[in-house]
């Protein structure tokens, strides 16, 4: 990477350490971006498939094999390389140290994209194991990842340990903690001895929610948890009640797992455990939530003139709206229309996209110019934005209203095919968001390369703020 | 460093217990559970349908898990913890953008039909979004002996040759015909596994009802008279929809060669209804429409519809696409049903 000297930085560190951890983050987003890219052209070519079924004919390109190869790219090469970055940027930066090894996270980059790659062919060859959602890739596949979570909990731990600084500032208790329990699902999930029939069902239940909840949102919040007050140059509103959501969301999360499967022949004490834990998710969402909002209270102007700092407002909106109507969508007297229907994607896109995929850009333009000391430029910023907004607002909208029309169909007993002719309308907004969605991907490109190729800067960073660290 | 240890250490041995206890213990449990009476280990071309199956990612929009919930109840009884003892992988799902699959062997055992709906759905059901399979066929010049081709509608059949399924789509169907539900002990009574589906079908058809007053004012508005025996035309639509008419088409024209029209069927318009009814009840092979032979079987009905509900589908397909065959009622079909196969 070429990418340019951070120049903001006075701590201790020499240029080398700054050159070296600008490249490493420079680089882990411009890989993910190239994922997203990918993961979501292919996205946009199945929401086309709803509408013109027999376009893109083939065993390559039908539904079914792009569909994972949608889902796993979007995890695993997009926002889990992006989150990766931020969490070595910000476990140096809040430690006031240089990166444990470079050359260890070189290393993982390279194995989660071998991953990546290797898991892509596979699911389009048709080695999809098993069709478990989210751990499709053929598990040698599986055990390269795991080596790359490995090398990256190793090389954060280190960092840390490391510090120049006495306290650990918050947001390595999620990121580290992120990555390690990621470890261990990662473990549980590949181990196949104890996973036959409905014993696997609720391993699937298990990993499917832990996959997203202990990884994703972890690694997310801990973003929020150094951008904003860096941003704002303002503490967090409450460390404490920071502390008090990591334990709660440790604690709850975990259980939660069998509420895709309610109404299966799983045990219903079980069901009715993920369900009563899902609603108690509200304590750690609401706590954090409020924490982000109550940190950028009164800021309004800030908010207006920073699109980092609107794109962070967008991903805490996403984190609230997304998790409550999680939680809300675990009763069963709303299950038992919302199951199975278009309304469940709405939500997943409600949050993977909504919350972790804003909380990586608000990240991302927030701290990659800190680092590489290169800025996008304002339309940039502008296009992506208010097309990623406007793209999923109708995607989130549209899959909501056409997967509730969908369970009503089935609860009032018309034909089946009824329900897939109802869905027709929602499929072309699908469609139409999705393609707005992807714009801003292209735009979102450009600005990344502007952050990391471009001119350099000559002056403020992107809120005119006190350059330096965060108030820790 | 303490504060590290207490934190990275700490939290992860917090979540390993929780792993082993949400996640490891019941997998553990579970996967010991015992196959329920008369679930069977699939046959080796079956197994390899099921990993067709699985290699093109048709559980991502097929369940298969029927839910104790009324709507689910057109798919077969409730599933149970011991349907699942040879199912590795699980195929549960988590989304029904295409019908549940569970019991797919008994309520569609048309091999010429999911040979036709795989090759390209929309030749036997127009508003389909499925994927057309149609690279697990070949087409060929001749049909090696033995093997007959599929008989497709003009418009989606080649130009030129017949087209045959290959391995792969021969075992897919070995595989989707497996899917079968056996009956649960407590079901073996007089209808067979059918309580249960009865009960559900008649609760759908009920909200059905209270969902819009659209079901009750929709027979004054069609063409088909009310003759006063309980026809309800709507209802008769809606079950012909749901039941018939990926074969029989919601023209009445069947599919030449697949399945025979309905329009113009002798047994429809015949004025003694005994046939029409018995061939709902209890299915069909080898049917000899107008001198041409069907290799499709026909499901039975008996054991999914009640009376009322074989009474309204008969009645609408007697008084629609110019048929006018005598309007039967429930206890005809009562009558005939008592007198069993």
């Amino acid at each position: 990477m070429q990418a340019g000297v951070a120049a903001h930085h006075s701590s201790s560190l020499g240029e080398k350490d700054n050159w070296a951890l600008a490249s490493i983050f420079a680089a882990y987003t411009i890989s993910a971006t190239l994922w997203l890219l990918f993961a979501t052209a292919v996205g946009v070519l199945l929401a086309y498939k709803f509408g013109a079924p027999d376009f893109g004919a083939g065993a390559w390109l039908t539904f079914g094999r792009l569909r994972p190869i949608h889902t796993n790219a979007t995890f695993y090469g997009w926002a889990s390389v992006a989150l990766v970055g931020l969490a070595y940027y910000v476990a140096a930066r809040s430690s006031r140290i240089s990166l444990y090894s470079v050359k260890l996270a070189w290393i993982g980059l390279v194995l989660f994209n071998v991953a990546a790659a290797a898991g892509t062919v596979a699911l389009d060859l048709g080695y999809n194991d098993g069709n478990l959602e989210y751990r499709e890739w053929p598990w040698p596949i599986r055990l390269i990842f795991l080596a790359a979570l490995v090398v990256t909990a190793w090389n954060l731990i280190g960092t840390v340990a490391r510090r120049s600084t006495d306290d650990i500032y918050l947001s390595n208790w999620y990121t580290i903690g992120g990555v390690l329990w990621t470890c261990i699902i990662a473990l549980v999930a590949i181990l196949p001895w104890y996973q036959h029939g409905l014993g696997q069902v609720s391993v699937s239940g298990y990993y499917m929610h832990n996959a997203v909840g202990m990884w994703f949102t972890p690694l997310a919040l801990g973003i929020f948890y150094y951008a904003l007050p860096r941003l704002l140059s303002r503490p967090i509103y409450s460390y404490a009640l920071g502390v008090f959501a990591f334990w709660t969301n440790l604690v709850f999360y975990p259980i939660i797992g069998a509420h895709h499967f309610l109404f299966s022949p799983l045990p219903w004490w079980l069901q009715t455990t993920a369900i009563v834990f899902s609603v108690a998710m509200l304590v750690p969402v609401w706590g954090g939530s409020a924490n982000f909002l109550l940190t950028m209270r009164g800021r309004v102007r800030d908010l207006a003139h920073s699109y980092p700092l609107m794109f962070i407002l967008v991903g805490v909106i996403g984190y609230l709206v997304g998790s409550t109507q999680g939680a809300v969508e675990a009763f069963r007297s709303l299950q038992e229309v919302w199951h199975l229907t278009n309304f469940t994607v709405g939500h997943s896109h409600l949050t993977m996209y909504g919350f972790v995929t804003f909380a990586i850009w608000g990240g991302v333009y927030a701290l990659l110019p800190f680092a590489t000391g290169k800025e996008p430029g304002q339309l940039g910023l502008m296009l992506h934005f208010w097309m990623a907004v406007v793209g999923s607002f109708i995607y989130v909208i549209s899959l909501s209203i056409g997967g509730t029309i969908q369970g009503l169909n089935w609860k009032n007993g018309v034909p089946f095919i009824q329900s897939v002719v109802d869905m027709q309308a929602y499929h072309v907004w699908r469609g139409v968001g999705g393609s707005l969605m992807f714009l801003s991907h292209v735009v979102f490109a450009w600005n990344v390369w502007r952050m990391t190729h471009g001119r350099t800067a000559k002056a403020a960073p992107p809120v005119a703020l006190p350059p330096g660290e965060p108030v820790t | 460093m303490n504060k590290l240890v207490l934190i990275a250490g700490g939290s992860t041995l917090v979540y390993a217990i929780l792993a082993l206890a949400m996640g490891v213990l019941p997998g553990i449990v579970l996967s010991g559970r015992t196959p329920g009476p008369g679930v069977e280990p699939l046959t080796a071309l079956q197994a390899e349908g099921r990993e067709v199956y699985v290699a093109n990612g048709c559980s991502y929009c097929h369940t298969q898990q029927v839910r104790p919930l009324p709507q689910d109840k057109i798919y077969g009884r409730p599933s149970a913890p011991g349907d699942f003892a040879y199912q590795t992988p699980e195929l549960l799902g988590s989304e029904r953008t295409g019908p549940d699959l569970t019991n797919i062997g008994v309520r569609q055992p048309s091999a010429v039909w999911q040979y036709m709906h795989l090759y390209n759905p929309r030749a036997v059901v127009p508003e389909s979004v499925m994927p057309a399979f149609d690279w697990m066929f070949e087409v060929v010049d001749h049909a090696p002996p033995g093997v007959t081709p599929i008989p497709l509608p003009k418009a989606y059949a080649p130009a030129v040759g017949v087209v045959v399924p290959t391995y792969a789509a021969k075992a897919l169907l070995a595989y989707l015909l497996s899917l079968k539900q056996p009956p649960l002990p407590g079901d073996a009574g007089e209808n067979g596994s059918a309580m249960p589906a009865m009960a559900m079908r008649s609760e759908a058809a009920a909200s059905a009802d209270n969902a819009g007053a659209a079901a009750s004012t929709a027979p004054a508005e069609s063409a088909a008279p009310p003759a006063g025996n309980g026809y309800d035309a709507a209802k008769g639509q809606t079950l012909f929809t749901a039941n018939c008419a990926a074969c029989h088409q919601a023209t009445g024209d069947g599919l030449p060669g697949a399945f025979p029209a309905l329009k113009g069927n002798a047994a429809v318009n015949d004025a003694d209804a005994t046939t029409h009814i018995r061939v709902v009840l209890h299915g069909l092979q080898g049917a000899n429409v107008g001198g041409v032979i069907y290799s499709s079987p026909m499901p039975p009905f008996g054991d999914t519809l009640g009376d009322a509900d074989i009474a309204n589908i008969i009645n609408y397909e007697r008084s629609s696409w110019g048929n006018h065959g005598a309007p039967v009622t429930t206890q005809q079909v009562t009558v005939e049903r008592a007198k069993g196969k």
